[in-house]
């Protein structure tokens, strides 16, 4: 048999799961004394090359309340063409497009190697995906002229049958109408006021809602949302019209901006028109919202937009109401499926942490950046619309995820961007964690990294452990919207074994997946630390240990808001709990390469001790890509020695981490920031706030030692009195 | 806007509350004396309880003779009428001199001129009534006098019918009721089958039309009678014309105190010499009486009519601009009067002393000047503020909003684009005129281009905001759906300097976007539309741009959609002729009431084109334009071939009307007196302070003035006129009337010094607000009093003896009943289902707004034969009186009134003027809807046209050319016109009328 770490990278690479646990205890109180849950992180739509879908739909368990898709753990009978449901043990005859089924000829569910496996459903009109760009127009002259290239450049991304709507707004909101020639229409709304739904409708006259005609092609009346093919012309011309807001802004004012009814409108707009069918709505922002409802500082610049600090002392005004607004207008998007970007490109703060549940509830991109006219905004928001190998867009509509257990285990609830749909059921647990009390979630926006945390609870009690051999099962399903306009599901079954944790506590122990488990660990910490007071989440988090990611967790900006202003915390938790395991891990601890003439590239230990003169350095933190030229390199190449052709090699060297990097730069998502920097420069903050301060001003001459590594200067504790410290604890009895 | 109810108040002017006589008395048989200053006796007036009773034959007398004597003994003329009444025999119809139908009184007991008034006791009056007094003879009698005749001049006075027993009527129980009503409808007496009907009998329905009084002259009624020549009464075309003969093409100055200027109608010249133009200021007398009991006892009501941007000759000085630099206009100290040609300088120029208030102000030192010989400062003739009577100051940024420089105004153009409008090509026609007319947009004098931005707005249910700025490649339309709250989509771009545009844009986004906006609309099927925000979405636009501006909306259906300010269905003919009358012309309150005031705070001012198919209550949609000095204009049943030039015309002379804006008028008076009510298009928030969103060349406002003190003979009255506006231009002005009027003991000299067309003006504009308030019935009840109270006040004091029987009319006043007849007979007053309530309500909002050349006109319009004309002459020919009996068959006449035009064409027109005129064989071929006459190259229909455009060129308003025949059903509408006759829709003659009055008086005197 495979080590474990094969089995769970060909689990990783096949169902897209990662469990804490690989053997799962038989009993809940061994469960609950292994201090880390059973949970898996699920990439739902994680990218299968390997993997056609099949034109047929899923086959499903008879019984009402169970609707198992078949799967390959299920046992069939080939005579009597019966399959048992392997969750509740319902005898089900296959039907009869089935009929020809044998054991040499047998359906791909039920081939061991389609644990995975994607359906294509035939049946239903296939609308367009819809995306709706509402952008802010209160930018300064360069921002905008930025903004309107990336958009017109985003126009011929777009697939020719998407429909398109612009919305801009700034002390108005204006929903402009695509297909007019001659003059260019557009229905206004005042900034200050909430519209309902239905007066979105029947104030702005929002056109119908498709009538379905013969052959399934929708004709579209719709003014507002046009596809790119028809009014692509049109489109552009209008964005490049587009003006800055022209009402004037007094002297020591912020403009008006009332991003919150622009997405009221938006949602609405949407939601009166194509409710329950793929739809993106893409807000461009480059400062708070300043009027309306959902404002989130006022207009006057005298009052700084909330900091942690205001927000401690209760003094942020509007915190509470904005966020309300937007977590409301982010309930009804999600429950129409529809998801929400926010592009925010400003210096200052401009309200993520109020909005962030726009994207959150609907799995929607954050992408934050200091101006719309930089390559980070440029670049990612061309990565939004990134393809794959088959042509199709890196992203899916409406998903909807349902998690199906076998009796002996129940699920807790999940963490990441979605929504509960409140399915009660019997494989639904009464102790929550993350967002739970149901077996169904909706996933708006999913894209092949979209990575959610899902935990579950054994139920088995003590006395009545599963019997031995046994195996506790668990089926994903995911339903959702192609980027191609399909409907498909896709369904995950995997088994794990239980093992008595008496007895075979070695077995568990081998099987766990530290990895997953400081990812699955830190979501809890992250989510906790969303709804409860940070210093309690520390020691909860302390409580519950996994090893050396910890201490880097506990320095991150998921964790710790010192040094970060409210929006970038909810920035960078946002993406914390919606990326893979590795891209996860990274964000919790940094990596480190390290390039020099003693040897190839190699990692070396996220330290101040790693830091030294004859080095560059090459750190991800997911957000930031730092190349760091230590002392002697940076004086090398200030002295030019890279231009000469006897220093061939070094230029070499200068060159290796810049490719690396380029690599990382053009895979993720969103761009990192990239940061070129070298020893004493002041970007180098970036990366001495990082690593691990082993050598800080406090210790540095105490030790006596030759410098080796660069001194931080901080008061954080190192790695080293932080394991020492847990050390004692561990030992002590009161941990 | 403190007018509490018009009974509340005093009637027109003058009296005193006190005098309960004009409140209560009428139709109430109350027993007490109508006029109690006179000090008579209850007047021995009777009533037959139904018209049908009371015959009336009047015969007048001009008494050359007596009259020249008498001009001997006044010292001013006087115009002296006989009248002798006869009975008619009862077999010709009744006589009914009652002017007024009011079918509620039928069963009141009707009062009539007693016998013995009459000078005919043996022949009283015929009563079939149950309500019929005791005192009367229950009999018909034939008529015993010899038939009335006309006194031949020369004459002594004492006519036989004079012969009579002095006045010994019974004691009379009907008091209070000065209007005998006509009897219920359908009173047989009321149809006149009397052989000698002037009516053409082509019209049966005039008889039968209820509550109408049909019949002509007194004279009309039966074979033993003459008629009654009415060349012998008062006629206004002929004062008209004598005043035309004497001062016209004169130059008046204006340099002396109580001066009375010539007619409206008279063509001259203005030299201000230190009182304002009449153009500017006219006044209902030159001459004030000098105490408040002089006044309450000649009831002639003290105001003056200010049109305070009225246009002037060509040959007259425009206003000269004073400038006093940094430290604004110099101004009395206690009453804020500004500098003008009263103040007296003293103490060798350091000081001056104000003709308002009295107080004594230092001069300041840069104004400093030394006096000559005569007091004069030595700058006298270089400052036009001490020479002139009119002038302009430039206003310094105290007197701006938020001591802001104002912004340059702005016009909106906002266009209608539901169904009606698209369909009946109405949104293509303003279109496509718009492109020319924004090019003539009004400037200031001396500059090239207009400073006035422009805007557009479309709207149905929704608004359409357009931006045509020009730095787009197309124009952009903003839709604002939320009507609720209105509010502006845009600020640059909507509001663009216009003439700049056109002439610098080679393709102007201006003139495309008014090409497309027809089509965009062209398959609309939105009926339903919104008005109050379409207004607010103006004010809320000028708000933004900071500055005032005019509004022009072109509607055509009440609005209905749900939004503020909508409106329902609230026309119901059964109100007519009662108590609650007066709903149907009273605005909707509450979101209409507060938007007049935004509007005038803002300086927006509203006009409203309105193109109705029903009913569309004028009364309130029209509310903010008449409360913003704006207009309304209605083209019924709008149809682009008949009405288009019409309404372009009107369109085109409303757009470029000089005009200023944002303004603020304040009246000031010398002590003893003050200004204490004020009507017009126009909003008050205080009690002396007029606000006008905009006033243009057109408005006037009518100030009633009333006294606080005794005033001098010596120092005479003045007045100043101060008004704070925003020029075309954005520039702040103060525009300064003053005028100085005598003040006299001696009520001849009031009378002498009255002025006929103000006092009809000022009545006019108070009967049209007390119909707010009262029943019409009261209103027109207390119009005839008072007429009848004013000239039996110059009767009793003016006049020398004479018999009773006598009708003495002061000579300023003399056609004074023709108008108040007229007036009465005005769609507002008049009190008929027949007329549409629409009609009304924006008949009475115009009259509100009116000078006193509109409403002379209104209520005398001018009907001119054709026919006989001198068609190589220059002139006009002379109008004729406005009635029947001046047409002839074989004619052709012009009329008209300021706001319709008729051609009437006789039945016997020879063929060869048709051929001339429309280039037809004859009358028959002549087509219902024409509306413009062909061009044709013959000298009469050259010099028709020529005539007919002048007319329309010089009116205020545009008039549509309607042509009728005689005898075609089209001729109602011009037989309402003719303001002698009997009106259509009820009303006297003019002839019964002064019957009525006169009898009125001796009722008074006695």
């Amino acid at each position: 048999m495979a080590t474990y770490q094969e089995f769970i990278q060909q689990n990783e690479d096949r169902d897209g799961v990662r469990f804490s646990w690989n053997l799962w205890p038989s009993s809940r109180l061994e469960a609950t004394r292994l201090v880390v849950p059973v949970s898996c992180l699920f990439t739902p739509l994680k990218e299968r090359p390997d993997l056609p879908p099949v034109q047929y739909e899923p086959v499903l368990c008879s019984r009402a309340n169970c609707k198992a898709v078949l799967n390959p753990l299920c046992q069939v009978d080939f005579r009597a063409k019966i399959w048992a449901c392997n969750f509740c043990f319902q005898r089900n005859p296959f039907p009869p497009s089935y009929a020809g089924i044998s054991e040499v000829n047998q359906p791909a569910e039920l081939m061991p190697q389609f644990s995975t496996i994607e359906y294509i459903v035939q049946r239903g009109p296939t609308p367009p995906l819809i995306f709706l760009y509402v952008v802010d127009t209160c930018l300064e002259e360069e921002d905008l002229q930025a903004l309107k290239e990336s958009l017109q450049m985003s126009l011929s991304l777009l697939p020719p049958n998407a429909l398109v709507g612009l919305i801009t707004f700034g002390r108005m909101v204006q929903v402009h109408e695509l297909s007019c020639e001659g003059i260019a229409k557009s229905y206004v709304f005042r900034g200050t006021k909430d519209l309902s739904s239905k007066q979105i409708q029947v104030g702005g006259d929002k056109g119908r809602p498709p009538q379905p005609e013969n052959a399934g092609v929708f004709v579209f009346i719709t003014r507002f949302l046009q596809p790119v093919h028809r009014v692509d012309m049109n489109l552009t011309d209008l964005l490049g019209e587009l003006q800055r807001d022209p009402w004037p802004v007094p002297q020591g004012k912020r403009p008006l901006r009332s991003t919150g009814v622009a997405l009221s409108v938006a949602v609405g707009l949407l939601e009166g028109t194509f409710p329950n069918t793929g739809a993106r709505v893409m807000l461009f922002i480059g400062g708070p919202p300043t009027q309306g409802p959902g404002m989130v500082v006022g207009d006057e610049l005298k009052t700084p937009i909330r900091s942690w600090h205001d927000i401690q002392k209760d003094n942020a005004r509007h915190l509470k109401k904005a966020t309300k607004y937007y977590e409301a207008m982010a309930n009804r998007s999600a429950v129409n499926g529809h998801c929400i970007d926010i592009y925010a490109c400003a210096l200052d703060q401009t309200g993520l942490l109020e909005m962030k549940c726009l994207s959150n509830l609907t799995g929607g991109h954050i992408v934050m950046g200091d101006s719309f006219n930089t390559s980070l905004f440029k670049q990612t928001f061309q990565r939004v619309f990134s393809k794959d190998y088959n042509g199709d867009f890196r992203m899916a509509f409406g998903g909807v995820l349902e998690v199906k257990t076998s009796r002996e285990v129940k699920v807790c609830g999940t963490i990441g961007p979605c929504v509960s749909l409140n399915a009660k059921g019997s494989c639904v647990s009464e102790n929550e964690m993350g967002i739970g009390g149901t077996s169904q979630w909706k996933v708006c926006g999913i894209n092949p990294s979209t990575t959610l945390a899902l935990y579950f609870e054994v139920v088995n009690q003590h006395n009545a452990p599963v019997p031995q051999g046994g195996r506790g099962v668990i089926q994903f399903v995911t339903q959702y919207q192609h980027s191609n306009t399909q409907r498909r599901i896709r369904v995950t079954t995997i088994a794990r074994n239980w093992a008595d944790a008496q007895s075979q506590i070695q077995h568990i122990e081998s099987s766990f997946d530290q990895e997953a488990s400081a990812v699955l660990m830190a979501r809890l910490g992250v989510f906790r630390a969303e709804s409860e007071e940070g210093p309690d989440v520390l020691r909860w988090l302390d409580r519950q240990l996994i090893r050396l990611f910890m201490f880097h967790l506990r320095r991150s900006p998921f964790l710790q808001v010192f040094n970060n202003s409210p929006d970038e915390s909810s920035y960078y938790r946002h993406h914390f709990v919606r990326q893979d395991l590795t891209q996860s891990l990274i964000m919790i601890q940094p990596i480190l390469y390290s390039y020099s003439f003693h040897g190839p590239p190699e990692p070396v230990l996220l330290d101040s001790s790693s830091i030294l003169p004859d080095r560059i350095l090459l750190m991800d933190t997911f957000f930031q890509l730092v190349i760091y030229h230590g002392e002697t390199i940076a004086q090398w190449r200030k002295a030019g020695y890279q231009e000469m052709a006897e220093y061939e090699n070094f230029k070499q060297l200068l060159l290796a981490p810049l490719d690396d990097a380029q690599e990382i730069l053009q895979t993720r998502f969103p761009m990192p920031r990239y940061i070129d920097t070298e020893h004493g420069g002041s970007q180098a903050r970036f990366l001495l706030s990082k690593v691990n301060p082993s050598q800080t001003h406090n210790n540095l001459y105490a030790w006596g030692q030759v410098l080796r590594g660069a001194p931080i200067l901080t008061d954080d504790v190192s790695l080293q009195v932080f394991m020492d410290h847990l050390k004692k604890l561990a030992v002590s009895s009161s941990a | 806007m403190s007018q509490q109810g018009y009974v509340a108040a005093p009637p027109y002017s003058q009296a005193q509350p006190g005098m309960g006589g004009y409140q209560g008395g009428f139709g109430t048989g109350l027993a007490q004396p109508l006029h109690g200053h006179y000090g008579g006796p209850p007047q021995a007036f009777t009533a037959p309880t139904t018209g049908k009773g009371l015959l009336l034959f009047i015969s007048v007398v001009r008494m050359r003779q007596g009259l020249e004597q008498l001009q001997q003994v006044c010292t001013h003329q006087i115009v002296l009428l006989h009248f002798t009444s006869y009975r008619n025999c009862l077999a010709s119809g009744p006589m009914q001199s009652p002017p007024l139908p009011a079918s509620s009184v039928a069963q009141q007991p009707f009062q009539t001129p007693p016998p013995s008034a009459m000078g005919q006791p043996q022949m009283p009056p015929v009563l079939q009534s149950p309500h019929m007094s005791p005192h009367m003879s229950p009999q018909m009698s034939p008529p015993q006098s010899p038939p009335a005749n006309m006194q031949m001049a020369g004459q002594p006075m004492s006519g036989p019918p004079m012969s009579g027993p002095p006045i010994a009527g019974p004691p009379m129980t009907g008091m209070g009721r000065p209007f005998p009503g006509p009897p219920a409808p359908g009173a047989r007496g009321f149809q006149q089958p009397g052989p000698g009907v002037v009516g053409p009998p082509g019209y049966p329905q005039q008889a039968g039309m209820p509550g109408a009084f049909p019949g002509a002259p007194g004279g009309l009624a039966g074979p033993p009678q003459k008629k009654l020549d009415p060349d012998s009464i008062p006629s206004i075309t002929q004062v008209i014309e004598d005043d035309q003969g004497k001062q016209g093409g004169t130059v008046y100055k204006t340099n002396v105190r109580g001066q009375v200027p010539p007619l409206v109608t008279t063509d001259f010249t203005v030299q201000d010499q230190g009182n304002a133009s009449p153009r500017f200021i006219r006044c209902t007398t030159y001459s004030l009486p000098c105490t408040a009991d002089l006044a309450k006892q000649c009831q002639v009501p003290l105001a003056s009519i200010i049109k305070p941007f009225a246009s002037l000759q060509k040959n007259e000085t425009p206003l000269y601009v004073v400038n006093h630099g940094e430290t604004g206009p110099i101004r009395c100290n206690r009453c804020k009067a500004y500098m003008c040609p009263y103040m007296q300088f003293i103490d060798g120029g350091r000081r001056y002393q104000c003709g308002f208030c009295n107080c004594v102000n230092e001069v300041p030192v840069f104004y400093f000047q030394h006096l000559d010989h005569m007091g004069q400062r030595v700058d006298f003739y270089e400052r036009p503020e001490l020479s002139l009577g009119s002038y302009e100051f430039v206003a310094t940024l105290d007197y701006c909003k938020n001591n802001k420089p104002p912004n340059p105004p702005a016009y909106i153009f906002m266009i209608d684009v539901s169904y009606n409008n698209i369909k009946s090509g109405l949104v293509k026609l303003i279109c496509d005129e718009l492109k020319t007319l924004l090019e003539n947009l009004p400037s200031e004098e001396g500059m090239e281009s207009s400073a006035i931005k422009v805007g557009f707005v479309t709207y149905n249910k929704v608004l359409h905001f357009y931006n045509v700025k020009s730095a787009l490649a197309q124009p952009q339309m903003m839709v604002v759906s939320d009507t609720a709250e209105m509010f502006v989509p845009l600020l640059d771009g909507f509001l663009n300097n216009v003439t700049c545009q056109l002439s610098h844009d080679p393709v102007p986004l201006l003139s495309s976007l008014l090409d497309q906006i027809p089509d965009m609309f062209a398959d609309t099927n939105e009926s339903e539309t919104v008005f109050v925000p379409v207004i607010q979405a103006g004010v809320e636009a000028f708000k933004a741009a900071e500055c005032s501006g005019k509004l022009f909306i072109f509607h055509s259906s009440m609005p209905t959609a749900e939004a503020p300010g909508k409106l329902k269905n609230r026309d119901d003919k059964k109100l007519v002729n009662t108590e609650k009358e007066k709903t149907l012309f009273q605005p909707q309150k509450g979101v209409y009431e507060q938007l007049s005031k935004d509007c005038v705070a803002q300086g927006c001012c509203v006009d409203l084109f309105l193109f109705p198919s029903q009913y569309m209550d004028i009364a309130t949609m029209a509310d903010v334009p008449s409360h913003t000095g704006g207009s309304v204009y209605k083209y019924n049943n709008f149809q682009v071939e008949t009405d288009g030039e019409h309404f372009l015309r009107d369109l085109r002379k409303d757009v470029r009307k000089s005009i200023g804006f944002d303004a603020i008028m304040r009246v000031r008076t010398s002590t003893g007196f003050r200004a204490t009510e004020f009507f017009g298009a126009i909003h008050m928030n205080n009690t002396t302070d007029v606000e006008m969103a905009a006033v243009d060349c057109d408005k006037a406002i009518t100030v009633e003035f009333k006294h606080d003190d005794a005033l001098s003979e010596e120092t005479g009255a003045l007045m100043q006129c101060a008004l704070l506006y925003t020029t075309i231009n954005g520039q702040r002005r103060l525009r300064i009337h003053n005028l100085s009027l005598n003040c006299s003991l001696q009520l001849s000299e009031l009378f002498k010094s009255c002025e006929t067309d103000s006092l009809i003006n000022f009545f006019s504009k108070s009967a049209c607000r007390a119909i707010l308030n009262q029943p019409l019935k009261n209103v027109r009840e207390i119009l005839v009093n008072q007429t009848a109270h004013m000239l039996a006040c110059y009767r009793k004091n003016c006049a020398s003896p004479s018999a009773a029987s006598q009708l003495i009319l002061p000579d300023a006043m003399k056609v004074f009943p023709v108008y108040v007849n007229s007036l009465m007979k005005t769609a507002p007053l008049v009190g008929s289902t027949e007329l549409s309530t629409d009609d009304r309500a924006h008949q009475r909002l115009a009259i509100m707004g009116m000078g006193v050349e509109d409403t002379q006109l209104l209520l005398y319009p001018r009907l001119t034969p054709l026919h006989n004309m001198d068609v190589s002459s220059e002139a006009l020919p002379a109008p004729v009186r406005c009635s029947e009996e001046r047409l002839t068959d074989s004619g052709m006449f012009l009329l008209e009134n300021g706001h319709s035009m008729f051609l009437w064409l006789g039945q016997a027109s020879p063929p060869d003027l048709i051929q001339s005129i429309f280039n037809l064989p004859s009358l028959a071929h002549l087509q219902g809807n024409m509306c413009a006459l062909p061009e044709l190259d013959n000298p009469l229909s050259i010099k028709v046209r020529s005539i007919i455009n002048g007319l329309i060129e010089k009116r205020p308003n545009s008039m549509k050319l309607q042509i009728v025949r005689q005898k075609d059903k089209p001729e109602m509408l011009f037989r309402q016109f003719l303001v002698e006759d009997k009106g259509l829709h009820g009303g006297a003659s003019y002839m019964d009328f002064l019957c009525y009055v006169h009898r009125e008086i001796r009722q008074l005197l006695t």
